[in-house]
């Protein structure tokens, strides 16, 4: 029928619409207001280092948007594909634009977005910091072990694959690690940290950690490096300060200092002749 | 009303009958014609194998995973097969299947063109592409098997001393062949889109999957070229002593990363802007209403693809060597114009007559699926988030979700193109089966995934600690990768069953856009007559000249029903 002295719908409408809008969100907000500190992990824990509890409160934050604005879509879609399901051969207003909806849409996206990146800046800043420490671990990956050792002292740890070397650090000390890789690109990963970053030939990288809880942590190589990517396994083991003293005092007799030193040689021959050892793992693997 | 009751324009043909083309018939027809529908069925029969093929590897990964000691294949087998999983479905399905098989059918009908703009370039772009698949492929069968070092490449891992052998130059030639064919068709859909339009087709009344992909053929321009040229510095270091990427002579290893995701990333939309022009098309038909906010999808299929120039080393956050908050804001940013594309696509079907056939089902399937992809990908441009999720199942399970969104996508472009192409329906039934076990399969395969990456599962291991919970949703995701098989059977089936069996008729879903004018499937050169062009759907105008598109404020002159009588 025709209505041609109807006044443009825009205002009206709009209000109810937005009613119902704020109506929907209300109700996530709420739940999360009233589950107080309890807020669901999404997948994800808070790890054991300073560092990775602010990554997990940053995922939470993204999670709750994530969430929001997921539903609010999802919701729309099954109101859309329920409400408007085909119900006979008549053809629909064929209404093509709404630019101050476009608006909206296109306006919001752009302000949630600034503040996702806020948010991941201050936990980045602290992440990416690298304070002052007297305690420094040389982490050294190759194919397909890792090898730990530990500035100002003989202490020298190496394994290979499934032996799952221990890397032993002090809890509640800033500790530096300085990454590297002898031959491919490999990933520094433990998963109880929440944190990886690649080991590269060629460059030495950066990071520290500060554990807070005791324990021994499961760590794994994250980058294809080759053949037995898949078991180049490590651990490491947060120790209390005077138990890690301890344990590097172990290294500092001369025959432990001996050993460590034949030690770093063979591994070092190891590694240079890298290429023989890898083919015949070639033959071996197929 | 006039302007829309303009009779068609008939085409001239030179030569008498022109319903018939005489040439060659058959397999000589399928060898030598530079026909833009011949050649784009050839991509798609190539692609849809490709598709099987990769399917296959990812059935055999999935069954290794199913244990955590698994003994079907070897670590040396896991990595070619999830190396060549990744490459087949990337280089020689996903790219392919979009720009060779769809879009060189589609694209010139839907603009009113006779034929692509260069028909023997466009030729020469197929059997690049078939060649580069043979090739790559074929690395199985030499010695020391085919490339292991994933669908990256990553140097150094990837240079003649840690991966000798043929299997890896293979992967490297063939990803060059079928390169020079991805630009080869990039440059002719250009050239076809800007100059073969028919009168009145302006650049804005061009159907949304044809603007799609106009700005992808521009991306591959800017893009592919790069990776062509890492793929030759790759070759030299491994043949002829340079040092590009080895850090004993001097090279640096990143430099890959930095070429690869240059291209890697702008790809990312490559493969996904043809899928989003599909399933617009799809949605706006199957829901009777023109597509909503028409020019903002434009805008943001443009800002997407500015965007994804600037993004590449958002791949590269856990290397420590590349800025960080420049490449997080420009990644959250890309987050924008998808949004506008996703509530665009709702607000094509809001207050519309939504018609479920296969072809809708798969559309929406498809929104679910890329919303979660995309949502989970927000997480991915935060560092912190990317250092704790990088390389683990969280990633693998993200772009999952975003490729078998895409595959959704492909199979509603089938769907809903397929009866254009071959003249036939497919059977409905069937169609609704597989869009179930496909739709379902994908969530059951894909949220395990994300768990497994949040509890701390690496990606491309083959082998992994015996935790209960860790196999737990490993058998779920494979439980998942089996219904996505058995989706892939039935689809299979579909098209033996249906063969030939239930006519189209030139226009089965009332369409709107102009490759639904001309009979299916369309004669030699496309059309015997052309309707007045005077928006984007001339099809629909022609058919419902009293149902035009109507902007905001604009009312409906005749309310929801239809009408006879007009305003002047």
């Amino acid at each position: 029928m025709p209505t041609p002295a109807l006044p443009p719908q825009g205002a009206p409408d709009r209000s109810r619409r937005w009613r119902r809008v704020r109506r929907a969100a209300a109700l996530p907000l709420a739940a999360l207001v009233l589950s107080g500190c309890t807020v669901p992990g999404f997948g994800a824990s808070p790890g054991d280092t300073t560092s990775s509890k602010s990554v997990f409160h940053l995922w939470q934050g993204f999670s709750i948007g994530a969430v929001i604005v997921g539903g609010i879509t999802v919701g729309l879609m099954a109101w859309a594909v329920v409400r408007y399901r085909r119900k006979g051969d008549h053809i629909p207003v064929q209404h093509q634009y709404h630019l101050p909806l476009e608006v909206f849409y296109t306006v919001m996206p752009i302000l949630i977005v600034f503040g996702l990146f806020a948010a991941t800046l201050v936990v980045e800043n602290k992440e990416t910091s690298n304070p002052k420490t007297n305690v420094t671990i040389n982490v050294n990956a190759f194919q397909w072990g890792w090898q730990f050792t530990y500035p100002g002292s003989n202490a020298l740890v190496y394994g290979q694959t499934t032996q799952s070397p221990v890397m032993e650090m002090p809890v509640n000390t800033n500790v530096h690690v300085n990454l590297t890789s002898t031959d491919v690109i490999h990933g520094f990963y433990v998963h109880a940290f929440n944190f990886s970053r690649y080991a590269l030939p060629g460059v030495v990288n950066q990071f520290t950690f500060r554990a807070e809880n005791t324990g021994t942590f499961f760590g794994q190589c994250t980058q294809l490096c080759g053949l037995y990517h898949s078991l180049m396994w490590f651990r490491v083991k947060v120790v209390s300060p005077a138990q890690y003293a301890q344990w590097l005092a172990t290294f500092n007799n001369p025959a432990a200092a001996a050993a460590a030193a034949a030690a770093i040689k063979t591994t070092n021959e190891e590694l240079a002749s890298g290429v023989a050892s890898k083919a015949s793992y070639t033959k071996f693997g197929r | 009303m006039t302007d829309v009751l303009d009779p068609p324009v008939h085409i001239e043909h030179h030569g008498e009958g022109h319903e018939e083309h005489h040439g060659p018939t058959g397999i000589l027809n399928w060898l030598t014609s530079t026909d833009h529908k011949v050649i784009g069925m050839s991509y798609t029969v190539t692609a849809v194998i490709m598709l099987v093929i990769g399917g296959a590897f990812a059935e055999i990964i999935r069954a290794q995973l199913a244990s955590p000691n698994g003994t079907l294949v070897s670590l040396a087998q896991y990595n070619e097969l999830f190396t060549m999983h990744g490459s087949v479905m990337i280089y020689l399905f996903a790219g392919p299947f979009a720009f060779g098989a769809l879009a060189n059918i589609i694209v010139p009908i839907q603009i009113g063109a006779p034929d692509m703009a260069f028909p023997r370039l466009n030729a020469l772009s197929y059997w690049l592409y078939l060649t580069g698949s043979i090739t790559m492929l074929s690395g199985f069968f030499v010695a020391g098997g085919a490339a292991n070092f994933g669908w990256v490449g990553y140097a150094p891992l990837s240079n003649s001393l840690n991966t000798p052998g043929s299997g890896a130059d293979l992967w490297i030639g063939g990803l060059l062949l079928t390169g020079f064919s991805a630009i080869f068709t990039g440059v002719n859909l250009c050239a076809t889109i800007f100059y073969l339009r028919a009168p009145g087709m302006t650049m804005f009344r061009m159907p949304i999957f044809t603007w799609n992909m106009l700005v992808t053929a521009i991306l591959i321009l800017l893009a592919f070229p790069v990776l062509t040229a890492g793929l030759i510095m790759l070759y030299c270091d491994r043949h002829f002593g340079t040092h590009i990427f080895s850090v004993a002579g001097g090279g640096v290893p990143v430099l890959w990363q930095h070429i690869f995701w240059f291209w890697g990333h702008p790809e990312v939309y490559i493969l996904a802007l043809p899928f989003f022009g599909m399933v617009t098309e799809v949605i706006a038909v199957f829901s009777r209403k023109p597509v909503f906010g028409y020019k903002g999808m434009i805008f943001a299929t443009l800002s997407i693809a500015a965007l994804s120039l600037g993004v590449w080393a958002h791949h590269m956050f856990t290397t420590g060597v590349v800025l960080l908050p420049f490449f997080s804001i420009m990644s959250l940013l890309i987050a924008v114009p998808t949004g506008i594309k996703m509530f665009n696509w709702i607000g094509t079907m809001w207050k519309g007559q939504v018609w479920f056939s296969t072809s809708m089902l798969m559309a929406v399937g498809f929104l679910f699926t890329f919303l979660v992809g995309g949502l989970t990908g927000i997480y991915l441009a935060s560092p912190p988030l990317d250092f704790f999720t990088h390389d683990t199942y969280f990633v693998v399970a993200h772009f999952h979700s975003i490729v078998m969104a895409l595959v959704l996508g492909a199979m509603a472009g089938l769907f809903y193109w397929g009866p254009k192409i071959t003249g036939y329906l497919l059977n409905e039934r069937l169609g609704k089966a597989q869009f179930w076990f496909l739709f379902l399969g994908t969530q059951v395969f894909t949220f395990p995934l994300y768990l497994l990456g949040l509890y701390g599962m690496p990606r491309r291991v083959g082998v992994y600690p015996a935790d209960p919970q860790w196999k737990t949703l490993n058998d779920i995701s494979t439980a998942g990768a089996v219904m996505i098989g058995v989706s892939t059977i039935i689809f299979v089936v579909n098209i033996v069953v249906s063969w030939k069996k239930y006519p189209a008729g030139d226009n089965p879903w009332d369409a709107q856009t102009l490759e639904w004018f001309t009979t299916s499937p369309p004669p030699h050169h496309n059309f015997y007559r052309l309707p007045q062009i005077r928006s984007e759907r001339p099809t629909w105008d022609y058919n419902h000249p009293d149902h035009r598109s109507l902007h905001h404020g604009e009312h409906d002159v005749h309310g929801v029903h239809e009408s006879e009588e007009a305003p002047a």
